[in-house]
């Protein structure tokens, strides 16, 4: 390199880089995107000896937009409901050929909760050894911010829009983890993009295993939730502190461990900063009650999970989002 | 060495001698006796290989395709309904211009219901991008299907080998099955240089705006339209090593100075053939048995159709509100020629109708009384029809 030659050496420069990265800077996401981040953190956590067969969704669109492409792992995109169907022919291909690669299937809710649904079932019951994350931002985002099965109850969304004779959503958000869990497979786990090292952690559990895991990432959407993109972390971090999303690890169909609310917030605080709930705001008695339905929600998860910390603890909600990489040494 | 096999037990040995190391299917009637048979001889330990016994034929075709896109040589089959569950990933999979073989044990789709046999499935996703190619007998068949993967592998396409339900899946026949060392020296073992592969990453299947994606699809275009020729050399090369010739694109058979010919595809051929020989006082007849239907091999039909008047056109499958399908494309490769033959279309044999013997003096009759111009139903029942309907 001549004094007066600027450019990096990208090679050399991934070379010294500390971590592995799956997704490179320079992709199309939206400021503040949950799932780019979560995806980011995946694909760091499960290291280079992957494949991945991705959904149909903002991830694949906004990661690939030929002739470029922002993943440095082996990926695939092939259709919206079959990631799962995919990844276990992948994984089916390296173990006839002796390799001890993992096959990573990454969708979002509409291709897990609703469209891959099956394909997710047949995947899990037939035991393969996959690792299937889904980004959960609890609605048809890549569409323009349609209902899915996940969108929680009383959400505003296109298709479910708030007006005079509706209060959003209708129906509840589906509790997909037991039904992944239910499989028994070996692990199922949720997480949120507000804690890294809780995503890291349960990204190494998961390719530990040989067979079918499942890892369910809260993962904000500032667009469709309508919230300042800045606000991504503190938006996740609150639908955990409220309980309306439980982090919570199970195996083989029972629940082993919980992450500990160590101050346990009401659910209005996570609601009242985005505008899909807005209308719950409202001076209006449907209004009220369906936020009363909503901290009811929220009270029973942590009724059924025992989410209520007895004292703080470096890996509860407080706590955990200040463990960083190499250690325990910051909470 | 000769033997006794039904034909889904003989295209499940042949797609053995193939060496597939992933298989994906779900049963669906009349593919059923494949998957069953495949099944057997992987739980024999005399097919090695990875067996995916998925939720559904979506899950088949996704399986066998992540399969092909991880580096291994990919098999499914499926039937009617199960090819339409499969479309999307069907035009998926040749969109990403993966090889893997498919069977389609040809079957009527519904509704209303029905298991049998006609070819309006694999006729349906004709536009998928797959090379199609349809077998007379179940020996064709078995040779087929081991061409399949060579013409597949070599140009990174996947091949449809259509089949008809019953008919040949289900009927016993004599069958030369070849030894696996001359299988084997016809495939290579499987080696796809796209594999998705850790230590050279790459991206498949990514989103292709408008600046790109009519090239991505001239070029796919232009990959079966290559594909002609890959299929008429693979041909060659497995006719010499199994001592049994037949044409790639048609094969013509009746006398060269013919002035009515028949074109058709799939088993009415061996009917029409065996007709030809018991009603020997009908007209001259040259008889076409159109093997490659995708790509449409339009120049080789034409010169096949030299010298005729008359053409008739027999299918399996129907286009409701336009006629035939296969018809309807034949007259347009007649479309740029002067005298060309006037193409009488019938569709014949829907949902499992017999087509017997006597079809044969019946189409010539047709023909004389200038049916079929542009299209008819040869084997209707006017009196099952509803009022309403006549």
């Amino acid at each position: 390199m001549n004094d007066n030659d600027t450019s990096v050496d990208i090679s050399a420069l991934r070379n010294e880089q500390p971590r592995f990265t799956g997704i490179e800077s320079g992709h199309r996401a939206c400021l503040g995107c949950g799932e780019a981040l979560a995806a980011r953190l995946v694909t760091e956590a499960a290291g280079p000896d992957v494949i991945y067969a991705n959904a149909t969704g903002c991830l694949e669109v906004f990661t690939t937009a030929w002739p470029e492409s922002a993943w440095r792992v082996g990926w695939m995109h092939s259709l919206f409901e079959n990631a799962a169907a995919i990844a276990a022919g992948m994984e089916a291909a390296l173990k006839r050929q002796g390799k001890a690669t993992k096959v990573i299937a990454l969708a979002g809710d509409g291709g897990t909760f609703d469209i891959g649904f099956q394909a997710l079932s047949g995947m899990l019951e037939r035991g393969h050894n996959v690792l299937y994350v889904c980004f959960d931002n609890e609605a048809y985002m890549n569409t323009g911010v349609q209902r899915s099965s996940s969108t929680p109850h009383a959400a505003s969304t296109t298709t479910s829009p708030s007006g005079e004779a509706r209060m959003g959503k209708r129906h509840l958000k589906k509790d997909i983890v037991s039904i992944v869990a239910a499989h028994h497979i070996p692990y199922a786990a949720t997480s949120s993009v507000a804690y890294p090292s809780d995503i890291r952690k349960k990204v190494r559990r998961a390719m530990a295993i040989d067979g079918p895991t499942f890892l369910h990432i809260h993962s904000t959407c500032p667009l469709g939730w309508g919230h300042d993109g800045a606000l991504s972390i503190e938006v996740a971090r609150l639908a955990v502190q409220t309980g309306l999303f439980p982090v919570i690890e199970l195996e083989r169909g029972s629940v082993v461990s919980v992450m500990p609310i160590r101050r346990v917030r009401p659910v209005t605080d996570y609601l009242s900063i985005q505008n899909r709930f807005r209308h719950l705001f409202a001076d209006d008695d449907q209004a009220r009650v369906e936020l009363e339905h909503l901290q009811a929600l929220a009270d029973h998860n942590i009724e059924v999970y025992g989410l209520r910390g007895e004292k703080a603890d470096a890996l509860d909600s407080e706590g955990a989002n200040t463990v960083q990489r190499g250690g325990m040494q910051w909470a | 060495m000769l033997q006794a096999l039904e034909g889904s037990q003989a295209l499940a040995r042949t797609v053995a001698l193939c060496r597939p190391q992933v298989i994906a299917a779900y049963p669906i009637t009349p593919q059923t006796h494949i998957v069953e048979n495949l099944s057997r001889l992987v739980a024999d330990g005399t097919l090695d290989c990875e067996l995916v016994s998925v939720e559904s034929e979506f899950s088949a075709a996704s399986v066998a395709l992540g399969a092909v896109a991880a580096g291994s040589r990919a098999y499914t089959a499926s039937s009617s309904q199960g090819i339409l569950l499969m479309a999307e990933v069907l035009y998926n999979i040749a969109g990403l211009r993966m090889p893997l073989v498919l069977t389609c044990a040809n079957r009527a789709v519904s509704g209303p219901l029905s298991i049998w046999n006609d070819q309006q499935d694999s006729m349906a996703v004709r536009d998928a991008g797959w090379i199609q190619l349809y077998c007379a007998d179940n020996q064709e068949a078995v040779d087929t299907t081991i061409q399949a993967f060579r013409i597949a592998e070599q140009c990174e396409l996947p091949v449809m080998v259509c089949v008809d339900g019953f008919t040949l899946t289900h009927t016993l026949e004599v069958i030369d099955l070849p030894e696996q060392q001359q299988v084997d020296d016809f495939l290579p073992a499987f080696s796809f240089e796209r594999r998705l592969d850790p230590a050279n990453p790459i991206s498949i299947g990514t989103l292709v705006s408008p600046d790109y994606f009519t090239e991505a699809r001239q070029s796919h275009h232009q990959a079966l339209e290559n594909a002609l020729q890959t299929i008429v050399d693979v041909q060659q090369e497995w006719g010499q090593l199994a001592e049994r010739n037949c044409d790639a694109l048609l094969n013509t058979s009746g006398p060269a100075d013919a002035r009515i010919g028949i074109l058709t595809l799939g088993s009415i051929a061996g009917t029409l053939a065996a007709a030809m020989d018991r009603y020997t006082d009908n007209p001259a007849t040259r008889l076409l048995t159109l093997r490659t239907f995708r790509p449409f091999p339009a120049a080789a039909i034409r010169q096949a159709c030299q010298g005729l008047t008359d053409l008739v056109v027999l299918e399996r499958a129907l286009s409701p509100g336009s006629g035939g399908i296969v018809g309807a494309e034949v007259r347009a490769a007649f479309s740029e020629i002067q005298d060309a033959p006037r193409v009488h279309n019938f569709t014949v044999g829907l949902g499992g109708r017999d087509v017997p013997l006597e079809i044969y003096p019946h189409l010539h009759q047709a023909i004389r009384d200038g049916r079929g111009l542009p299209f008819a139903i040869l084997d209707l029942e006017p009196d099952k029809l509803p009022e309403a309907a006549c």
